[in-house]
């Protein structure tokens, strides 16, 4: 680097000038006072619920589960969120109204299992309660509309939709994870639901 | 004192309140204090105007600030190993640091410079130099990732890099050091006349930005120090200062610095393509890696490449020619018109400027002063179009604004000098703190500089931040250029030495900027893109986990199987497709970094387990309020159990 040999051998043949630099200038900078903030993140922890391994020389806690859940929600807190049966409710978001066809479109269908598969089926198994609910039957207990909203703005859902924030609640508070779809490829995953 | 420092301002204050009915507008005398912090204040949420892109120097990096807000982005790793990023340890980049060397996790990365598109700054890409072993990187901004690096053979300190020509036809790369070209075993005395130095012109893709080394110029054995593109009606020209014209190889401080007049090198480029066109180039033998990340595969390859077309600049006519410079100039700078070449010469208190309109002249007339190796010199009086005198002590390096005004840094006497193109009057001054070496205008280095601010990269920084031991941050200072008289608004502390930098309006870069990368579109060798081929296989002693994560879990999250002495390579996919849930993994007693995984990115780390028991493997970036929870056991078993493989995630 020759500026670092320059620093050794001119830096202070010309100590004058580089002082004089200093002593020129006044400094009339003030910080602006700007306030700080402090945010503070609370976690909520959920109690873990004696889902123990129960090993020979292991400990368990004869523990009841709690089923009442503290909600904004108006709804019968009495039945868990995941099977309670709302066909009115058609969630927040961008989907208004939608009309299913009688007829099931398979074309559509099979394009929905494979964007499922891709997408959803890390956290949503078939038939059975994993990360969040199994989507079998789910139009018996949603609206189309409530479907679609949920896959397209989850976040936007569990903030405004009481039943979502309930589900949320339900699961852990293992949030549904927005990934992406369009309109069109959410609404053949839901055709795909159909067929289950 | 502060007090003092209140009262006094509120009492500007006051003044100028009753005295407002007269005010011309000139904002530019910063008498109030405050005036200052308010043009540097972005507020919460709200985003910078400008990128600045400001080289890590000896950390090997390029770091990204806003501007006017001076706050630190992101830093991205080039010529380096990242354990944040995982950048050069996991397996998918390490083939980036490959060279002719082998393995290479660091350099010098002095210049970058951003992609242009009929001379502005256009917001694709960033190209930087590797000073140490010759390298030329390429950033993509639409990733903010090196996705591209190639290695420079006939180099050796490769600094007048990484200059974009005004349509990204190239990007060219001097070397600093000449050298015996080719490489071979001889005495050091017998510099002169055996050591030559090369001027790489490296073509750039319009469609997909590759890179190829497309010929290098052979030159006299001086030292090639920076350059400059021409542009407008010098577009088809690069200039490269040049030092050591003396040929000296030992005490270069007294030795280089003894001719009174150096060269600014003007090499026609396109003069260099009808000679390659016309086939009258020499092939040569050599062998330089090239390295291309590729955002489809997830994955980098490294590819030798074993030959170079040469054109020997003393044997060709019109493909170069010196203009004298006096004093070992550094900074080789061109205006925003194309007309006008600055030689910034280090050990002078003048600039020299030359003019091109005047070097066509002189070469239409052939009115050289002398050779060297066979290229023409031309007369200093014939190409000069002006000097700025006694502007100060050290010049480095100038850059523009777009009202007509050069910008230059005196390093020696420690300040920023504004002066007039085409007069060459000094018309302001403005110290730094201290010792400023380059400067940097967003557009400063194109045909449209926006001439809002200008940000100084000092050398020494001394007193001017709390102190952390005897290594102190590096610094720069941001100054406002809007007025007549420049403003010191901002210091604020960089990575590494900041050699250099380059500037853009932040929204030709932002609107481009991904947000994740399509799972869909993966096309990664062990992508695991659908939970149903979660799966692990062995083969021999090598084991292989096709991993998915989402929040908050792996999959598979309990392995059994594994043994000592096992190799186990985990390749795990991120199947988010959200903005900003990136995921990371870890594995107890791993010999290499964490990895951070993009939404819809693969990447691989490797894991030699070398004693019995479980192992627990974690999420290392936050991603949800279950993120804790984000946890995995493998068991290893004694390297002769029978045990089969198994995994599973969530079953009992």
């Amino acid at each position: 680097m020759y500026v670092r040999n320059m620093i050794f051998i001119i830096f202070f043949e010309y100590t004058g000038t580089y002082f004089w630099g200093i002593n020129q200038y006044v400094n009339k900078m003030k910080r602006l006072s700007v306030l700080g903030t402090l945010a503070f993140f609370s976690l909520l922890l959920l109690a873990c619920g004696g889902k123990e391994e129960k090993p020979k020389d292991g400990f368990s806690i004869d523990r009841q589960k709690t089923t009442e859940q503290k909600t904004e929600s108006t709804a019968d807190n009495t039945i868990k969120a995941s099977e309670r049966i709302d066909l009115e409710n058609k969630g927040v978001g961008v989907i208004t109204s939608l009309d299913l066809p009688a007829e099931i479109d398979q074309a559509m269908a099979a394009n929905g299992k494979e964007l499922y598969d891709q997408l959803c089926l890390a956290c949503h198994r078939i038939g059975k309660k994993f990360i969040g609910p199994a989507p079998n039957d789910i139009l018996e207990r949603r609206t189309p509309e409530w479907v679609m909203n949920m896959i397209l703005d989850p976040e936007r859902m569990v903030k405004e939709d009481p039943l979502a924030k309930d589900l949320l609640i339900e699961f852990n508070g293992s949030p549904m994870a927005n990934q992406g779809l369009t309109e069109e490829e959410a609404r053949a995953v839901l055709e795909y639901f159909r067929t289950l | 004192m502060k007090k003092v420092h209140y009262i006094i301002s509120g009492f500007l204050g006051l003044i100028l309140m009753v005295t407002s009915c007269n005010t011309g507008g000139d904002k530019s005398n910063g008498a109030l204090a405050s005036s200052a912090a308010e043009k540097v204040y972005v507020a919460p949420g709200e985003h910078d105007e400008f990128y600045a892109f400001i080289s890590g120097g000896f950390s090997g990096q390029l770091s990204v600030y806003g501007l006017p807000s001076g706050r630190l982005f992101k830093v991205i790793p080039v010529f380096s190993q990242d354990a944040e990023k995982a950048w050069g340890y996991n397996e998918e980049t390490k083939p980036m640091l490959n060279t002719s060397y082998g393995f290479i996790p660091w350099d010098d990365s002095h210049h970058p410079d951003i992609s242009q598109t009929n001379g502005e700054v256009d917001g694709r890409y960033i190209f930087i130099n590797g000073n140490n072993t010759p390298r030329i990187a390429k950033i993509d901004l639409s990733v903010f990732e090196t996705t591209e690096i190639i290695e420079i053979p006939n180099s050796a300190g490769n600094h007048s890099s990484a200059f974009v020509t005004e349509n990204t036809e190239y990007v060219v790369a001097g070397t600093r050091f000449s050298v015996p070209i080719p490489q071979r075993d001889i005495s050091i005395k017998e510099y002169k006349g055996n050591f030559k130095g090369t001027l790489s012109f490296i073509s750039v893709d319009p469609e997909d930005g590759g890179m190829d080394l497309s010929f290098q110029v052979l030159m006299p054995g001086f030292d090639y120090d920076l350059a400059h593109p021409g542009r407008g009606a010098s577009h088809g020209w690069m200039f490269f200062s040049s030092y050591n014209s003396e040929e000296a190889s030992t005490l270069m401080e007294v030795n280089a610095s003894q001719n009174d007049k150096d060269f600014i090198a003007a090499i026609n480029w396109k003069k260099a393509e009808e000679y390659i066109a016309s086939g009258q180039f020499e092939t040569m033998p050599a062998n330089y890696a090239h390295n291309v990340y590729s955002d489809e595969t997830h994955t980098a390859t490294s590819t030798m490449k074993k030959e170079v077309r040469v054109l020997d600049a003393s044997k060709l006519d019109g493909l170069a020619y010196l203009l004298p410079t006096p004093k070992s100039p550094h900074g080789c700078d061109v205006d925003p018109t194309g007309e006008y070449i600055v030689g910034n010469g280090k050990l002078s208190a003048d600039l020299t400027v030359h003019s091109f309109t005047k070097m066509l002249e002189a070469i239409e007339n052939e009115n050289y002063e002398g050779e060297a190796y066979g290229i023409p010199i031309l007369n200093f009086e014939d190409v000069l179009a002006g000097t700025v005198n006694q502007a100060g002590l050290g010049p480095l390096h100038t850059e523009f604004d777009d009202k007509g005004n050069g910008y230059t840094t005196f390093f020696i006497s420690s300040e920023v000098v504004k002066w007039k193109v085409g007069t060459w009057e000094v018309l302001d001054r403005a110290p730094c703190y201290y010792s400023v070496g380059h400067l940097m205008i967003p557009g400063g280095n194109s045909r449209k500089p926006y001439g809002k601010y200008v940000v100084a990269m000092n050398k020494i920084t001394k007193d001017r931040y709390l102190p952390t031991g005897p290594e102190v941050t590096q610094s720069a200072q941001l100054y406002d250029i809007s007025g007549d008289k420049m403003e010191l608004l901002l210091d604020f502390p960089t990575i590494g030495e900041p050699h250099y930098a380059a500037g853009i309006a932040a929204d030709i870069v932002k609107e481009r900027s991904r947000k994740i990368f399509d799972l869909r579109e993966n096309k990664h060798e062990y992508a695991t893109t659908s939970d149903a081929n979660v799966k692990v296989e062995r083969n021999g002693k090598e084991v292989h986990v096709y991993m998915t994560m989402i929040r908050s879990h792996f999959n598979p999250d309990n392995i059994e199987g594994i043994k000592v002495g096992d190799k186990v390579y985990f390749h795990v996919t991120n199947l988010e497709q959200d903005y900003d849930v990136p995921h990371g993994i870890s594995m107890i007693g791993a010999n290499t970094s964490e990895l951070l995984i993009m939404p819809g990115q693969t990447e691989t780390f490797v894991w030699e387990p070398k004693q019995v028991g479980v192992w627990p493997f974690y999420c290392t970036d936050f991603c949800s309020a279950l993120h804790q929870e984000m946890q995995g056991y493998v068991r290893v078993s004694p390297a002769n159990s029978p045990l089969d493989l198994t995994w599973s995630l969530g079953e009992d």
